[in-house]
């Protein structure tokens, strides 16, 4: 059978759409599995924007509120850190039993733009930790979250990433406590930690 | 009147810029437009407003112009298997008889290379391009950094 270059095109056409599906089906595959009974002890080792090594070590004591993001995110990381301010504001006393960490998915771009000032922005309490490639890709995994540059927009010249954008909640001992998904209410986040501390 | 002097109330508060400011093209009511404060210019702002059509036909938001960027673009926020990604849209669909509000989520107006640093309490005008309405230009609100809803009330209140 001959084909024309008509039919040879609709065929590679029939091939690429074959390998997207595929895609798809791998990376709805990378979502986040339930978690098991077991004790899970997401971990991370990030340097902040002072370049000191952190560990969840450093945090003996305080239950961390998790956040992976990019600072070039204009829609919904500006929205769940303001979320985070609110709720370390309406902690009073009791917010410094709590350590929020803003770990950076890009983290080579957040540091040149200035990770610091920008955390710093939403709330003093805020840390943010950004690492080299490796290290940032052993915390997501560390923490069963998923990131990828978005290769959609890259053919219009923007950058952004798809990423989980959950808060996570690791107790004083190291332990995953919960997950508080995009848009759950300030008030419900501060109810559950009061529930806690 | 109630309306009419809380509008006049607010835009007096906000100086010349005529913040909340609601403007109509054909029968589509633009209104509530807001922005987040930007640290510099470096990282891309963004536009919310809600958007309502008394017509009996679908229009559609096909893009919008602002001096304050030079690459605005329409996107949307969508949620897979609790993965956020953020693809271009085409455009944005306004029912008819209906109303679509780019929100924090959702449809947003994503400011690339900012021309300027957005300051909270200033305003800067967006121009708004429609299938079948035409066009039509509003002032956006510049609201704090960490602001998640606007501040403006919907016409209605
Ligand atoms: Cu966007």
């Amino acid at each position: 059978m001959r084909l024309t270059t008509l039919q040879k095109f609709l065929w590679a056409a029939v091939a690429v759409a074959l390998v997207a599906v595929g895609a798809v089906f791998l990376l709805v595959d990378r979502s986040p599995e339930p978690i098991a009974q077991a004790a899970f002890r997401p971990t991370f080792s990030l340097p902040d924007a002072g370049g000191r090594l952190r560990t969840p070590a450093d945090f003996e004591g305080k239950h961390l509120l998790v956040f992976f993001g990019f600072t070039n995110c204009p829609d919904i990381c500006p929205t769940t850190l303001a979320e985070v301010a609110q709720v370390m504001d309406d902690l009073g006393d009791q917010a410094g039993k709590v350590q929020p960490l803003f770990i950076s998915i890009d983290p080579e771009r957040d540091r040149e733009m200035g990770l610091a000032e920008y955390t710093e922005a939403f709330h003093p309490s805020i840390l943010g930790l950004a690492g080299d490639a490796a290290q940032t890709r052993a915390a997501a995994d560390s923490f069963r979250i998923y990131y990828e540059r978005e290769a959609n927009l890259e053919a219009l010249d923007v950058y952004a990433m798809s990423h989980s954008p959950g808060l996570y909640l690791i107790s004083p001992e190291g332990d995953w406590l919960g997950q508080f998904t995009y848009g759950t209410p300030a008030s419900e986040i501060v109810a559950d930690l009061q529930a806690r501390l | 009147m109630k309306r009419i002097f809380a509008t006049l109330a607010l835009i007096a508060a906000a100086g010349p810029a005529l913040a909340c400011e609601t403007v109509t093209v054909g029968p589509l009511e633009v209104s509530q437009a807001w922005s987040r404060a930007s640290i510099g210019t470096a990282r891309p702002g963004v536009v919310y407003l809600t958007i309502r059509n008394s017509g009996t036909a679908d229009d559609a938001l096909m893009s919008i112009t602002t001096p304050a960027a030079d690459m605005p673009m329409l996107h949307q926020t969508v949620m897979t298997d609790g993965v956020a990604s953020m693809p271009h849209a085409m455009e944005v669909p306004v029912p008819a008889e209906g109303q679509v509000a780019l929100e924090p989520g959702g449809y947003h107006a994503m400011l690339m290379e900012l021309t300027q640093v957005l300051e909270e309490g200033e305003t800067f005008p967006v121009t708004l391009t429609f299938r079948d309405a035409g066009k039509v230009t509003i002032p956006v609100t510049i609201q704090n950094i960490g602001a998640s809803e606007p501040t403006c009330p919907s016409p209605d209140e």
